[in-house]
């Protein structure tokens, strides 16, 4: 996970950022303090979640107080000086059968209440509240997501990885595959969390109201590098999202210098049996596809911002910054790295 | 003998010094190694219970404090994320199935014979062995984290990750064969406990007259019997999975993920009732001798630790509210994790009122009781709040089901034990434990606890998942992470001035007499702590509070007894009653201390280290091992009434 995208940084140029190291095309919502804290909603579903849980927090909180309130004022009132037990005498006592029937009779129609409510929330959200204005495939596998653009028309359709733009205002539709293990697809701002379980196909639905940048991760253990696992959804107008879903359709650009080309043909070899440069040679499918690399905010699953410096780290030592990333250490010299990395900032 | 030997009148007589040599005599376990490993003694057995569970607490504390080291600010290098993996795994597992059910168990099986008025529980020497099998099977999962292939795929241990193409090593096979094994401590100890309450109970105890705590058991030990077999059954699929191929979860050859859910649910959520309904039993027994008073509701108590059992057995898919199911069968789920809230709610009520209309003194047994019930009702609404589909899909997977689970398990396990202990303690040793130490005790554990415990809720209301070995800066979490880590350190120092004043109290401790606290039940009638015979003459009961009836009034007519009642001193001999009323029904002839249980672990030991490495031919040998174990066990014994005479 990277922490939201400072205020310095973000820039009103849209789509696509115009210099390498200016990422975040977009303005962040509310994110300041707690970008993951759900407490506050920013789109449809989480309009409809985040009164119950505050409500049910409220009534909780109500509770604790007053079960402390009972518990602390009957041992204040009713103590016995000097602690020896046995020299307290014994007593009958009241039955005191009416105080119980009345704290569980009051507590029982507060949880008939609260699963009421519940149950109104769950029909409520259980469809999107308008016909999905497109559908995506996301895919978890140890320890990324492959998002897939899916569409009637096959040219329109898009691969691309951990950063998962969408037009705001219209819901979408998720459909949650699982590639290895389980994973839960989680972008708390927007919506819970739904488990991505091999062999079946979850369906959820995000809306955001405004556009930003919503941090979302992985939120079921799924092996070493669990804790790195994050993406991010990007909402747009829908304008916008056209034109970035346009911009990604197109192939990378091949032309440079020699250097960058010297870099084409080192990371086909060096690189494309796992990841797809659309252009290029490189057409490995068990990677991110890098096709508009320097288009996203981080690299390997936003555990690191996506900067020349970053960049070159994660392609020489993966395994230093994420170990256990399946993503080998391949041995380049400086020259090697040098011309990957310079075609890699080419991939925008 | 002759069967009339179990169907004579039994003599009824006061008891005497020389009676109780006689006994003694009868009872007693041979000294020395020989004694260690054959005795049969359910308090012996009961304190080896506890001695154990705290070995293993304190194991999983120093885990939980090594990952709390981790964690105390964002980015820490302090574990690699396989460390941690395994740490978070080793620490789940030897809390719930290591620590929280034995230590119980190890209660249960000192108490329940003295408060049944027994001279031990049904079926001694399966009671001896549901320890063995408990200690083998945590060393055997314990040898897999030393030669550093310990469980590393969450106490859950969700397939696939946990089949073997995830997860080559021997890591999940030590977890596997591992549990399989625990199961049948469990299953051996519920069948016994089940029996006991059924059978060995004194004249005059009826169902009505059960100390709580034995409704506690009782009803953890049905569910346990239930249950159980779903876990083993789920952890022989994983293990068949990744020995030899079967495809129960691999999901390219049709295999569910989804079934190993359901199987471990199925027995995860009552297993986590079942932890802490005999927990709750002791409070409903200890509470009230504080407040000098009866507990309050008592009926209505009883019936509501059998309620949250049962309504248990209907929430287990709560825990998968997040897996795609479809809405209909979640509101189901939802309404009846909201339901299991009642009974949970009369318990509440009941301690609270027991309060405000008694006495309460102010010892340290008390303020462990008084505070569980603040962090009983803690957890409770923690849980109440995920039991709302929509918000549990937010609160799952956080920081905040973290803090639920430790407000339940160490607020309804851990305090009432510890205050168990202190109230304990001086019948099982002679000695009571210091209060002033006692004080010191209780407060460090209390605001260690929810120092550390209480800011996990913001953690996770926040948005922090659970099971990370790192975390970003600048997420709103790291002074809520350093809170958590001292809070923790200061939890655990608590926990170590337990052990100091276990340990000083042992030697120093004030002697305590049969009857320190003026309790009502009949564990206090006897000295402390109690002949290996228990009860000199076969108590006879007469109402819920045999010791203070006098002073209650209560019981009628007739009166309890413990000085004046049934013999039986031809052998090792007890009285079976009948199972609802406890009417006298006919002697028991109980067997003696014996080999066989460590012999048959043992073999059984053997036959899991084979089946773990895979040497085959090993396994026949250990299973003629174990066959020789139960033919020791099974031989019939002149003494237990089991070999007819063919001449009169």
């Amino acid at each position: 996970m990277v922490p939201p995208v400072p205020e310095s940084r973000r820039s009103n140029n849209l789509v696509i950022a115009s210099a390498v190291f200016v990422v975040a095309p977009v303005t962040a919502p509310a994110q300041a303090e707690t970008p993951l804290g759900y407490l506050r909603s920013f789109g449809a579903m989480a309009h409809a979640i985040t009164p119950l849980t505050w409500g049910l927090l409220i009534i909780s909180l109500v509770v604790c107080v007053i079960v402390i309130a009972l518990v602390l004022g009957g041992i204040v009132l009713k103590r016995q000086a000097g602690h020896i037990t046995a020299a307290i005498p014994l007593m009958r006592g009241g039955d005191g059968a009416g105080w119980v029937g009345l704290g569980v009779g009051i507590s029982s129609v507060v949880l008939l209440g609260s699963m009421i409510w519940t149950v109104v929330v769950l029909a409520a959200i259980n469809e999107p509240p308008s016909k999905p204005a497109l559908t995506i495939e996301v895919t978890g596998q140890q320890w990324w997501w492959k998002v897939r653009y899916l569409s009637d028309d096959p040219s329109r359709i898009l691969t691309t990885a951990n950063e998962i733009h969408i037009p705001t205002g219209k819901p979408v539709r998720v459909e949650l595959i699982g590639a290895d293990v389980i994973h839960s697809f989680w972008v708390p701002l927007l919506s819970g969390k739904t488990d991505v379980i091999p062999g079946q196909t979850n369906v959820t639905w995000l809306e955001a109201d405004r556009p930003g940048r919503y941090a979302g991760l992985c939120s079921e253990f799924c092996g070493v590098q669990h804790a790195h696992m994050g993406f991010e959804i990007v909402a747009q107008s829908p304008r916008d999202f056209e034109a970035w879903w346009n911009a990604q359709l197109k192939p990378a650009a091949t032309t440079g210098s020699s250097v960058i080309a010297r870099g084409a043909t080192l990371f086909a070899y060096r690189c494309g049996a796992c990841h797809t440069v659309r252009g290029t040679e490189a057409g490995g499918a068990v990677a991110p596809d890098l096709t508009h690399l320097m288009s996203r905010a981080t690299i390997a699953a936003e555990t690191l911002p996506n900067n020349v410096g970053n960049l070159s780290g994660w392609i020489a030592n993966p395994q230093a910054i994420k170990p256990g990333t399946l993503m080998p250490t391949v041995y380049l010299s400086g020259p090697e790295l040098n011309d990957i990395r310079s075609f890699l900032l080419t991939l925008k | 003998m002759t069967s009339s030997e179990v169907e004579r009148t039994p003599e009824i007589a006061s008891a005497t010094t020389d009676h109780g040599r006689h006994l003694e005599q009868i009872w007693k376990t041979a000294p020395g190694i020989a004694g260690f490993f054959s005795t049969v003694d359910h308090k012996a057995i009961g304190k080896r219970y506890i001695v154990t569970a705290f070995a293993f607490l304190a194991a999983g504390g120093i885990e939980a404090l090594i990952m709390r080291a981790q964690l105390t600010g964002p980015s820490e290098h302090l574990l690699s994320p396989e460390q941690y993996d395994q740490l978070f795994t080793m620490h789940g597992m030897t809390m719930i199935f290591l620590y929280a059910m034995p230590i119980l168990s190890g209660f249960s099986n000192y108490l329940w014979p003295l408060l049944l008025g027994s001279r031990d529980m049904a079926f001694p020497r399966v009671n001896a062995l549901s320890y063995w099998v408990y200690l083998a099977a945590g060393l055997f999962m314990y040898a897999g984290f030393a030669i550093g292939a310990g469980p590393n795929d969450g106490w859950f241990n969700y397939v696939p990750y946990s089949t073997r193409p995830y997860d080559p090593g021997l890591n999940i096979d030590f977890y596997s064969l591992g549990m399989i094994f625990l199961g049948i401590s469990t299953s051996v100890g519920a069948v016994n406990f089940i029996l006991t309450v059924l059978r060995t109970r004194a004249p005059g105890m009826s169902i009505d007259r059960l100390p709580i705590m034995v409704w506690g058991t009782l009803t953890a030990s049905a569910a346990n019997l239930l249950v159980v077999p779903a876990v083993s059954l789920a952890f022989f699929l994983l293990w068949m999975d990744r020995q030899f191929e079967t495809h129960f979860f691999d999901v390219a050859r049709g295999g569910q993920p989804l079934l190993w859910q359901h199987l471990f649910w199925m027995f995860g959520h009552p297993w986590v009732y079942a932890i802490v309904l005999p927990a709750m039993g002791m409070v409903s027994d200890g509470l009230p001798v504080f407040c000098r008073r009866p507990l309050v509701g008592y009926t209505v108590v009883a019936l509501s630790t059998v309620a949250t059992m049962i309504l248990g057995f209907g929430v287990w898919v709560h825990h998968m509210f997040a897996t795609g199911l479809p809405n209909l069968a979640l509101s189901f789920f939802s309404g009846a994790s909201f339901i299991v809230t009642v009974p949970s709610a009369v318990a509440v009520f009941a301690w609270t009122t027991t309060i405000w209309l008694g006495r309460p003194v102010i010892t340290t047994a008390f303020l462990f009781f008084s505070s569980m019930i603040v962090l009983f009702v803690i957890g409770g609404v923690s849980g109440f709040m995920t039991a709302a589909v929509p918000v549990d899909w937010q609160l799952t997977h956080t920081y905040f089901i973290v803090a639920h689970i430790h407000y339940v398990l160490i607020g309804i396990n851990v305090f009432p034990v510890v205050g168990g202990l202190y109230y304990w303690f001086p019948k099982m040793t002679g000695r009571l434990l210091d209060e002033r130490l006692g004080k010191w005790n209780f407060w460090t554990m209390f605001v260690g606890f929810n120092l550390g415990f209480l800011p996990m809720h913001l953690s996770g209301l926040r948005g922090m998942p659970r099971r990370v070995y790192t975390y970003a800066e600048g997420m709103g979490w790291d002074w809520l992470n350093l809170i958590t880590t001292i809070g923790s350190f200061l939890f655990a120092f608590g926990v170590l001035l337990l052990f100091v004043n276990l340990v000083a109290s042992l030697r120093r401790g004030r002697i305590a007499g049969a009857n320190p606290w003026d309790a009502p039940t009949l564990e206090w009638s006897v000295s402390s702590p109690p002949p290996p015979y228990n009860f000199a003459v076969i108590p006879r009961v007469a109402s819920r509070h045999p010791l203070w009836e006098d002073r209650l009034a209560e019981g009628g007519a007739v009166r309890s007894s413990v000085t004046r009642g049934m013999v039986l001193d031809h052998g090792r001999e007890t009285i079976a009653t009948t199972p609802l009323d406890g009417e006298p029904d006919q002697i028991l002839k109980m067997t003696g201390d014996s080999y066989a249980p460590f012999v048959l672990t043992l073999g059984m030991t053997v036959l899991f280290v084979a089946l773990l490495r895979h040497w085959w031919w090993v396994v026949p040998v250990s299973g003629l091992a174990i066959l020789a174990a139960l033919l020791l066990w099974l031989w019939p014994e002149r003494e237990l009434d089991q070999v007819a005479e063919t001449r009169s």
